[in-house]
């Protein structure tokens, strides 16, 4: 399992007068993490929506493992091998916790037209559902609340979610927004173990854990790549110290702050 | 909390089982027909609960079903097809293929707009009924009551209100069943977080479109039982107002409970028939504005029992 690549072309996305996506063309290849980068309001989580098929583009294509995706809905996407995070988390918040991997269990086996066994007595979707808890460090939490969690834990959840039935491309945003120090230690090491088992696009403002787990990093500014390149590449690209200034101070400088 | 539900679904259905015996003991077989009134409207209620409780769905037009199941049974009798075993099996197909057509169109909606276009068709089919002149226009039309085999007679009325008990008893066992099936999680899971969902790889307008018919074709078999109870299928029972009276008895028993809009009925059928009686009793002419005091008193649960009548009986276990 070393997920599956993915290739932009010409992809457009307007709101109005507003650019969010601008001819796009990109590519990520199988196995990658790819961090997508760049200030507020460049488009990167519009980009990711349109890559997992909540929002439609206005041109261009997308392609995954080759094949034209960029007609099909989002949960045919999810079926295909395409898993999301949310940015600031999207919970069954009254569900619990065990119930919120359960849902995501039955809708990876296909469908859930089944109306008569009862779901939580299926051992099939408990154990499954169980095993993707043990890997999150969250099964001892199986029963409470998810809206009761803490918001590391909810992160932990959402990313639990996204993860089950492997998908071979995996969209994070921003997974380390509001995290303490430890909690983003502890999904940095996370991301780490899931990197080469699942291609990646990680959207995050978290400049050290960026330049510590990318291949390579886009940098997006007003819908379009200004750089594309390894961490190497873009501490050293002037263009992209230009856009960043007074916004997110770039990586080295950080670097030696902290 | 699952088992307590399962316990006072037992414990209701035992209490009905008894109405026919308390109604010969104390003389007064119109117990019987009122009790039959609320059973009818129970599964009615059930069935907007699967919805409206467990879907999230605002249907404000669910009194259509009600109105086409009685419509199957009245045009059906009007033709000399007087049988039972045609008029039930009718009255839910064809409430369910109504229930695909609404649901289709409705369900591209949501918030309010799935309200006002439940609404908009409830209506629609209201005033179709009215102009049906063959068909009574807006009198309605006189239904016998459906034929089955020998023994089983429904012009006996507790054989009638029997068979009305084991409709509810089956619906509340099916509903249960339903609602923690795999197809349950996924309709609580769309009306929790519809967007996560549709990403975890759930079409979510199936599964809702789904609901939306069975609720509708259980609501169509609660309709043919209506226009057996009345001996009379008319179009007021489409009027909007009906339909806001189902909406009234599932949140005032329970919402997304099943059991709940049970004793919404209860209360419901019970506090129109013995409220206006009352009131006609202290000023005649009074009675038909028994709402006056019904009102302030849904204003109350609303206000003191958010879980509704169920949360009452199991207090700081409500919702």
């Amino acid at each position: 399992m070393s997920g599956a690549g993915l290739a932009l072309v010409d992809l457009s996305k307007h709101f109005g007068g507003v650019i969010a996506t601008d001819r796009l063309t990109w590519q990520i290849a199988a196995g990658e993490l790819h961090a997508l980068i760049g200030p507020n309001g460049a488009g990167k989580t519009t980009l990711l929506s349109q890559l997992s098929g909540e929002l439609s583009p206005d041109a261009g294509r997308i392609l995954f493992d080759g094949r034209d995706i960029t007609a099909l809905s989002a949960d045919r996407r999810t079926l295909l091998g395409i898993g999301r995070s949310f940015q600031g988390t999207s919970l069954f918040a009254e569900f619990s916790v065990l119930d919120n991997v359960r849902l995501a269990v039955q809708a990876r086996a296909g469908h859930s037209f089944r109306f008569w066994r009862a779901a939580r007595q299926d051992a099939a979707l408990n154990q499954a559902a169980f095993a993707q808890l043990r890997e999150a460090g969250l099964d001892h939490r199986a029963q409470a609340t998810a809206g009761s969690l803490s918001h590391g834990e909810q992160r932990q959840l959402d990313l639990a979610m996204a993860l089950v039935g492997r998908p071979r491309l995996l969209l994070l945003d921003e997974p380390m927004a509001g995290l303490g120090a430890e909690e983003s230690l502890a999904m940095v090491a996370r991301l780490k173990a899931l990197k080469g088992r699942h291609s990646i696009v990680l959207v995050e403002h978290d400049m050290t854990a960026v330049f510590e787990l990318a291949d390579r990093i886009t940098v997006l500014v007003y819908g379009r790549a200004i750089a594309t390149g390894t961490p190497a590449d873009i501490r050293a690209n002037a263009e992209v110290r230009a856009a960043y200034l007074g916004e997110a101070p770039p990586a080295g400088e950080r670097h030696a702050g902290a | 909390m699952i088992g307590d539900r399962r316990r006072l679904d037992w414990t209701l259905l035992v209490l009905f089982a008894g109405v026919p015996g308390a109604a010969l003991a104390l003389d007064e077989p119109y117990l019987l027909d009122l009790f039959a009134r609320v059973l009818i409207f129970a599964i009615a209620a059930v069935s907007l609960d699967l919805i409206l409780g467990y879907g999230g769905l605002v249907s404000f037009g669910h009194a259509a079903f009600l109105g086409i199941g009685g419509y199957a049974v009245g045009m059906l009798y009007q033709h000399d097809l007087g049988s039972g075993f045609l008029q039930f099996p009718v009255a839910v197909l064809v409430s369910g293929v109504a229930a695909l057509a609404i649901g289709w169109v409705s369900l591209r909606t949501g918030g309010l707009y799935f309200i006002m276009i439940t609404l908009a068709f409830a209506q629609m089919l209201y005033y179709l009924g009215i102009s049906l002149k063959v068909y009574g226009g807006d009198d309605g039309m006189r239904a016998r009551r459906s034929e089955f085999f020998a023994p089983i007679d429904l012009n006996d009325q507790t054989q009638f209100y029997y068979l009305a008990l084991a409709v509810l008893a089956l619906s509340l066992w099916l509903g249960r069943r339903l609602v923690n099936s795999r197809f349950g999680l996924a309709l609580q899971g769309a009306r929790s977080n519809e967007r996560r969902l549709r990403v975890l790889g759930v079409p979510v307008f199936r599964y809702r479109l789904t609901a939306f018919v069975i609720a509708g074709a259980l609501c169509g078999l609660a309709g043919a039982l209506f226009a057996n109870l009345n001996e009379y299928a008319s179009p007021s029972t489409m009027h909007w107002t009906r339909s806001g009276e189902l909406i009234v008895m599932v949140i005032l028993g329970g919402v997304g409970t099943l059991t709940g809009p049970v004793l919404g009925a209860l209360a419901f059928v019970l506090l129109e028939s013995y409220l206006s009686e009352a009131l006609e009793a202290l000023a005649s002419g009074f009675g038909q504005h028994w709402q006056v005091v019904f009102g302030p008193l849904l204003v109350a649960v609303a206000l003191f029992a958010r879980g509704g009548l169920v949360g009452l009986l199991r207090p700081g276990r409500g919702e």
